[in-house]
C-alpha cells in the first residue's frame, strides 16, 4: 500500500501544474502593483531643458531644474579649469568619468568631464552623490572646501571645480547629464 | 491565546449564547482578568501598557489628522498650519500626534533596554523578543513616512537622505540602487509624487503594526510574561491575578507617564522638532545641518561613522554601502539577541559583569544619540566609530563571552522567596493567586 501511495500519479501531475499555473497567475498581477510607483508618463516627458550660456560671466555660477534636479553650470575661471586639469586621475577616489555623453568606463580627466572647445563650462548634476544633498558653492561666499569646487554641508563631501570627489564618504562624482551645445551660447540638457 | 483550562462561567442567558458561538469573554477572562502574572513585576514592566496606549492614541489622533490634511506638494504645508490654527482643538490634536511619535519611541526604548536587562529574551521568549524588534521596524517606518507629511525642509530633506541610502546597491550592481529609489520616488527626485505615496503606506503601516502587537501579546500570553529575577513561574505563590493586580499598577505607569506626555504637548509642543521643519520644502536648497528627529540619532550616527575610512581603515566607494549595512544591522543584530547570549540565567540582578556591560551599552546608545545631533567633522567622527564598534561588540562579543566566564550570583529559589525572603514563603497576606469566587 505505502509504496503505491508514493509512486507519482497523473492526478499528482495536475495538482501541481495547476497549482503552478495558479502561482505565476497571481504573481504575474503583482506587476502591476510593482510597476505604477515607478515614474509615470508626465514626469518622463519632462525630459529636455535648453540654457542660454551667454549671461553667465567667467567665474559665475547658475543652477536650473532638470527632471526636478538641479543642474550646476559653471564659467569656470582659468586658474580652475588648470587645477583641474593638473590632477592625476589615478589618485582620485573615483576614477570614472560619469558623463553621460561618453562611455561608462572613460577615465575622469577634466577633458572628459567637458565639451571639447567649451573646456570652460562645466555642466553637473548639483546632487551629492553620497545621500542626496545639494552641495554648496554655487553662489558667492558659500564654502567650496578644500578643492574649490563643492562642498556638501550634510556629511562633509567635498568636490574639486570638476566636479570630482576628492574627501568625505561620498562614493562617486558628481554625475555630468547628457547635453550638448546647440550654439556658442547654449546648451540643450537631456 | 486559549488553551488553558477555564472556570468561566456565563452568567446572563445572553452571555451562554455569545460563548457557545464567539467565546469572547472567556477569552477576556482567562487571559487579561484571570492571567497569572508574576507577583514582583516593577513599574518598568507598565510600559506594555504605556505603549498599547500610545498605539490606540496615535491612530485615534492620526485618523482625525487626515480629515483635514491635504497629501500634496502645494497643499501639505498649508493643511498644517490649517490644522495648527483653523481646525476645532486643531493644534492639539495635532501636538497629541507629532509628540505621540516621539512619546511613542521613549517608551518603546525603556521596554526594550528592560528586556535586555531581565533577560527577556532568552528561551522560551526568542518569538516574543523578534516580533518586539519587528514592530521597532515597523514604528521606524511609519514614523519616517509620516516625518514627511508636513513637507516642510527637513522633511523634505530627511527623506531625500533616507531613500537615498539605498542607491548605495549601485556599487554592488550598476544602476540597481538608482532603479530602486527611483520606484520608491516615483520621479527623478523627491516630489509630491513621493509626498502621497508616503501618505498612503504612513495610513497603512499602524494597521499591520497592531497586526504584529497582537502577535506579539498572544506570543507573551503562551509563554507568560518574565520578570525582575527572571524565574520560571514555579508555584501559586509567585503569581497574582493580572486584574486588578497588575491592571492597577498599569495605571499608575500610565498615568505618570501621560503627565510626561501632557507636559510636552500644552507646554513644549515643537521642542523635540526643528525649526526647519516650519520652512516650506524646498528643492533647490538642503538645510545647512540635516538631523532627523531624536530617535534615529543613535542609528543616524553609525550611518555617518562610515566615512572614506573607518578607525584607519579605508574604505573608498564602499563607504556609504558600509554606514547602510551597519545601520540595518545595528537594528537587525537585536534580534538575534537570544542565541548570541549564552548565559542561562536571564536576570542581569544576579550577573556581576553583564551588568557594567549592559550600563555601559546604555551609555554607548546614548553618546551614539549626542553624536549623531553634532556635525559629521572631526572628534565627532572619531568617537562615533568608537561607539560604533562598543555598539556591535556589546552584542557580537560581551553576551557571548560573559555568559561564558562569569559567575552568577545565588538565585533565590522561587519568585516569592525573593519577595519574601528565605523561609518567609507560604502563603502572602495579601495577594492571591487564585480568582476570588464570587
Amino acid at each position: 500500500m505505502s509504496t503505491e501511495a508514493l509512486e507519482p500519479h497523473r492526478r499528482d501531475f495536475l495538482v501541481v501544474a495547476g497549482n503552478a499555473f495558479a502561482a505565476v497567475g497571481a504573481a504575474s498581477l503583482l506587476w502591476p502593483f510593482i510597476q505604477q510607483m515607478n515614474p509615470d508618463a508626465s514626469t518622463m516627458a519632462l525630459s529636455s531643458v535648453e540654457v542660454d550660456l551667454a549671461p553667465v560671466k567667467e567665474g559665475q555660477a547658475i543652477t536650473v531644474m532638470w527632471r526636478g534636479k538641479p543642474i550646476f553650470i559653471r564659467n569656470r575661471t582659468e586658474t580652475e579649469v588648470k587645477s583641474a586639469e593638473n590632477v592625476n586621475v589615478k589618485t582620485l577616489p573615483d576614477d570614472l568619468a560619469r558623463n553621460e555623453n561618453l562611455p561608462p568606463d572613460d577615465p575622469a580627466t577634466d577633458a572628459n568631464r567637458t565639451i571639447k572647445g567649451h573646456e570652460n563650462w562645466i555642466v553637473l548634476i548639483g546632487i551629492c552623490t553620497h545621500l542626496g544633498c545639494i552641495p554648496k558653492g554655487q553662489t558667492f561666499g558659500d564654502e567650496r572646501g578644500e578643492f574649490g569646487g563643492w562642498f556638501c554641508p550634510c556629511h562633509g563631501s567635498q568636490y574639486d571645480t570638476s566636479g570630482r570627489i576628492r574627501k568625505g564618504p561620498a562614493p562617486r562624482n558628481l554625475e555630468v547629464p547628457p547635453y550638448a551645445f546647440t550654439t556658442d551660447t547654449k546648451i540643450k540638457i537631456g | 491565546m486559549g488553551g488553558r483550562s477555564s472556570d468561566y462561567v456565563p452568567t446572563t442567558r445572553w452571555g451562554k449564547w455569545l460563548d457557545e458561538r464567539l467565546p469572547i469573554g472567556r477569552v477576556v477572562k482567562n487571559q487579561f482578568i484571570d492571567y497569572p502574572t508574576p507577583r514582583n513585576l516593577n513599574y518598568l514592566w507598565t510600559f506594555g501598557g504605556i505603549l498599547t496606549l500610545i498605539l490606540v492614541g496615535q491612530i485615534a489622533t492620526g485618523v482625525v489628522l487626515a480629515m483635514h490634511y491635504q497629501p500634496s506638494a502645494t497643499g501639505a504645508f498649508d493643511s498644517i498650519e490649517h490644522i495648527r490654527r483653523d481646525v476645532n482643538y486643531g493644534w492639539m490634536l495635532r501636538n497629541f500626534h507629532s509628540v505621540g511619535a516621539s512619546m511613542f519611541f521613549f517608551a518603546v526604548f525603556i521596554h526594550i533596554f528592560r528586556g535586555i536587562y531581565y533577560g527577556s529574551y532568552k528561551a522560551p521568549r526568542e518569538v516574543l523578543w523578534i516580533l518586539g524588534v519587528l514592530i521597532m521596524l515597523l514604528m521606524m517606518a511609519t514614523a519616517f513616512m509620516g516625518y514627511t507629511l508636513p513637507w516642510g525642509q527637513m522633511s523634505f530633506w530627511g527623506v531625500t537622505v533616507i531613500t537615498n541610502l539605498f542607491s548605495a546597491l549601485d556599487t554592488i550592481y550598476n544602476g540597481l540602487g538608482t532603479t530602486i529609489v527611483e520606484w520608491l520616488w516615483g520621479g527623478y527626485a523627491v516630489s509630491g509624487v513621493t509626498l502621497n505615496r508616503f501618505f498612503s503606506l504612513h495610513y497603512l503601516l499602524p494597521f499591520i503594526l497592531t497586526g504584529v502587537v497582537v502577535l506579539h501579546i498572544w506570543a507573551l500570553h503562551v509563554v507568560g510574561q518574565n520578570n525582575p529575577t527572571g524565574l520560571d513561574l514555579k508555584e501559586s505563590s509567585d503569581c497574582v491575578p493580572m486584574h486588578p493586580y497588575a491592571t492597577s499598577k498599569d495605571a499608575v505607569g500610565i498615568c505618570a507617564f501621560l503627565l510626561l506626555y501632557a507636559w510636552f504637548v500644552f507646554f513644549v509642543p515643537d521642542y523635540l522638532g526643528h525649526a526647519d521643519n516650519y520652512v516650506e520644502a524646498n528643492p533647490l536648497v538642503t538645510p545647512p545641518h540635516i538631523v532627523p528627529e531624536w530617535y534615529f540619532l543613535p542609528f543616524y550616527a553609525i550611518l555617518r561613522a562610515f566615512t572614506s575610512s573607518f578607525l584607519g581603515i579605508p574604505l573608498g566607494q564602499y563607504a556609504k554601502l558600509c554606514g547602510v549595512i551597519a545601520m540595518f544591522s545595528a537594528v537587525v543584530v537585536i534580534a538575534f539577541a537570544p542565541w548570541l547570549d549564552t548565559s542561562r540565567i536571564r536576570s542581569a540582578k544576579y550577573r556581576p559583569i553583564f551588568k557594567w556591560f549592559f550600563w555601559f551599552f546604555v551609555f554607548t546608545c546614548v553618546s551614539l544619540g549626542y553624536l549623531g545631533s553634532k556635525p559629521a567633522e572631526g572628534v565627532y567622527v572619531i568617537a562615533s566609530q568608537i561607539f560604533t564598534v562598543c555598539y556591535f561588540l556589546f552584542f557580537l562579543a560581551a553576551m557571548p563571552i560573559i555568559g561564558l566566564i562569569e559567575t552568577p550570583r545565588r538565585l533565590p529559589r522561587s519568585i516569592t522567596e525573593s519577595v519574601l525572603g528565605e523561609g518567609g514563603g507560604g502563603l502572602p497576606s495579601g495577594a492571591a493567586a487564585a480568582p476570588e469566587v464570587r
